[in-house]
């Protein structure tokens, strides 16, 4: 070592130690994270008091429930007033919060096969590292599932696919050339189909169908809920894209549509929609036409919908640096290429909490239907099943807490799913 | 110098520039531009900030609109029609100060976009392609690799990469090591040097006066939007004619 004050060599590395006592495992945990200081210690001590009694008021509850008795009187005999939930309102009436009171019971496997069918036709949406020809399964689904559900003539569903099948072949024919001719076209070609096919079919179809014809007011329950939540995210979806993307265009007229629909849209409260969908649109659809009530909630929420998730998107868009734009221009790429392959992946995947945010509300507010008369699970709660007969008056808690579970059990998988999605596409090594 | 006098410019017109009025809004940005460049000339334009060399480039291929005069590229008159606007812009690469690679697609990806969806190359030739220029710029290892994974140099290097896969016959480049740390201009103006020895026709905005020197043919020094002097590179920094320029090199050349 050199013999002044400032300069110093190091000539051996020191040995690597393990850390104090104190400083390691739960201890250490302990101090730091619950008892680092006095007022630490206390909010410590009053939280676990908190949690001591909500466990002890609710647990037994819940361990000394009855499953299985048919009415709230006959529980109230077997509970014998000790402290205890009728959970026999689920057993005896689960059919009901499933599947509404209507649907024909010896038809219940058609949702159930629909349920599981659509797993696999969501699976390579979500998952994108599964194989791409499962998508080809993606796109029949809704109209398999359309006709699993609602029974009735094979023919509708078919017409149907024929007619979306006949707008994308025009598409992609004229797109090339021109975007409107391809669109239009499009638009002409599968209503076309849809009108000749309409014609086609006899009006008696229905009657000695394969799968009986289940009408709309017919479903309920759970089942509702589950039907025009999937339905309107993955409507919602793409037209939030779109008003967003048309939000931005240079054409002040297609500016001027976007921007007036999304502040409208957001400037009104769903349920006022809703009574809009029950009463008053049908007005709007061409007379002798009779909408279905479920086709027109559908519309409301898409829109809802749709006007929070273009919000949501553009904030996306406009999180990317001009250069993105332009290093996509300077390849010649043009503006549908440069959208779908260089903005649209980056701009969707920061607006990613944000969708799941407007798709997880929507999904709950699909329990707003229950206002119009539809009986989703609330309805039925509400409506057969506490107001109905008086076997079931006064069982709240059980058939409430069953309500939040399952909405629970869905929203926190959607959630789940985000923060999956998020940590997956996470590219930027910021 | 003696490696510029040795690569060969023909008398084949690349970029013509007749009058050229730019304004943004009532700010007149580019004043009466005229310029011609041969097929295999490097030129670099200088000047001082907001002086316009970043519009001039970009209107030659089409990222801001001129309002009066014209720009011919390659025989192909500009126009406000977008089919000749794409076709300019697949003729004419371009690299930007700060990279603008696309951060979710691997450096591969990056290269083989353009030819996929524009050229309509089939994938595998594409990344054949894509694999050579990675090769060339000497980053064929972080070919699987995000841009975010990579230092500034190495990113300014696959964007030229980038923009060659697209077999481009002129390059644009608008201060390409400007936003790099010093030790990374070095490998980046090597890039371009080379790319300069092959014979392709170059505008560099730039003001690394050691590469002017040793590869452009022509210097250009522009200011408030006017193109105030332009001559050889030796002549322009030994023998600087007007005031404007001598002042401005004397500030970038004086420390
Ligand atoms: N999009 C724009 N709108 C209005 N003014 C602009 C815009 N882009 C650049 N300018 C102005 O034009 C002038 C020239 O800009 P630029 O070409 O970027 O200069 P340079 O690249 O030489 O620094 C500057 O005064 C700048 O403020
Ligand atoms: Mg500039």
């Amino acid at each position: 070592m050199a013999n002044t004050e400032v300069s110093f060599v190091r000539t051996e590395t020191l040995p690597p130690m393990a850390p104090p006592i104190g400083e390691q495992g739960i201890v250490k945990w302990l101090r730091e994270n619950l008892f680092a200081t006095p007022a630490n210690g206390a909010l410590t001590l009053v939280a676990l008091y908190v949690i001591y009694v909500i466990l002890s008021g609710s647990m037994p509850w819940i361990f000394n429930g009855v499953w299985n008795t048919s009415s709230l009187t006959e529980c109230r005999e077997v509970l014998d007033g000790t402290r205890g939930a009728c959970f026999s309102v689920l057993t005896e009436r689960w059919h009901q919060l499933i599947y509404g009171f209507k649907y024909p019971p010896d038809a219940y496997w058609r949702p159930n096969l629909t349920f599981v069918l659509m797993l696999v036709a969501i699976a390579p949406v979500l998952f994108f590292d599964l194989p791409r020809k499962m998508l080809i399964f993606t796109a029949i689904f809704p109209f398999l599932a359309y006709w699993l559900i609602w029974g009735g003539t094979i023919m509708t569903p078919i017409i149907a696919l024929l007619g979306v099948v006949a707008g994308g072949f025009v598409y992609t024919r004229f797109v090339a050339s021109n975007f409107a001719i391809g669109f239009f076209g499009a638009i002409l070609a599968a209503l076309v189909v849809w009108i000749i096919g309409g014609f086609m079919t006899p009006d008696t179809a229905n009657e000695n169908a394969m799968l009986q014809a289940v009408p709309s007011r017919d479903m309920g329950g759970y089942m509702l809920n589950l039907m025009l939540g999937v339905v309107c995210v993955s409507l919602s979806i793409p037209l939030g894209i779109a008003l967003a993307l048309g939000r931005q265009s240079d054409m002040p007229l297609i500016k001027w549509i976007c921007v007036v629909f999304i502040e409208f849209v957001r400037g009104v409260p769903l349920i006022t929609l809703l009574f809009v969908a029950s009463v008053m649109l049908a007005y709007m659809f061409p007379p002798g036409t009779t909408t279905d009530l479920f086709l027109r909630v559908v519309i409301m929420i898409t829109m809802f919908s749709a006007a929070y998730i273009a919000e949501v998107i553009r904030g996306g868009l406009a999180a990317l640096p001009k250069g993105q734009y332009e290093a996509a221009d300077s390849l010649g790429l043009d503006y549908p290429q440069a959208m779908r392959l260089i903005i649209l992946p980056q701009a969707l995947k920061i607006s990613i909490p944000g969708i799941v945010n407007v798709a997880v509300g929507l999904f709950k507010d699909t329990t707003l239907v229950s206002v119009i008369s539809m009986f989703d699970i609330l309805g039925m709660i509400r409506g057969p099943i506490l107001g109905g007969a008086a076997e079931w008056n006064g069982v709240y808690w059980e058939l409430f807490l069953f309500a939040c579970i399952i909405f629970f059990v869905v929203c926190y998988g959607i959630s789940q799913y985000s923060q999956w999605l998020e940590r997956r596409l996470a590219t930027d090594h910021r | 110098m003696a490696e510029a006098a040795t690569m060969q410019v023909s008398d084949e017109v690349a970029v013509t520039i007749n009058n050229m009025n730019k304004w943004y809004g009532s700010f007149h940005v580019l004043r009466d531009i005229n310029l011609t460049v041969n097929r295999g000339e490097r030129i670099v334009i200088c000047g001082p900030s907001g002086s316009g060399k970043s519009t001039l480039i970009r209107c030659i291929n089409a990222l801001e609109e001129h309002q009066k005069g014209s720009i011919e590229v390659d025989g192909t008159l500009l126009s406000s029609d977008l089919k000749n606007i794409d076709k300019i812009r697949s003729e004419v690469g371009m690299c930007f100060q700060h990279f603008n690679l696309f951060p979710h697609l691997t450096i591969l990806e990056n290269c083989t976009l353009a030819p996929i969806w524009v050229r309509k190359t089939p994938k595998k030739e594409a990344e054949e392609i894509a694999m050579h220029f990675l090769e060339k710029v000497k980053i064929p290892d972080q070919a699987n690799k995000y841009p975010g994974q990579l230092s500034g140099g190495q990113q300014q290097r696959v964007a030229i990469a980038r923009s060659l896969c697209m077999k481009p016959r002129i390059m644009l480049f608008d201060e390409p090591t400007s936003a790099l740390d010093p030790e990374m201009i070095k490998e980046v103006l090597d890039t371009m040097i080379e790319l300069a020895e092959e014979g392709m026709t170059m505008l560099c905005v730039t003001h690394e006066m050691g590469f002017a020197r040793q590869v452009a043919n022509r210097v250009i020094f522009m200011d408030e939007g006017q193109i105030v002097e332009q001559n050889e590179p030796e002549a322009f920094f030994n023998n600087p004619q007007s005031p404007r320029t001598q002042l401005f090199l004397s500030q970038i050349l004086g420390h």
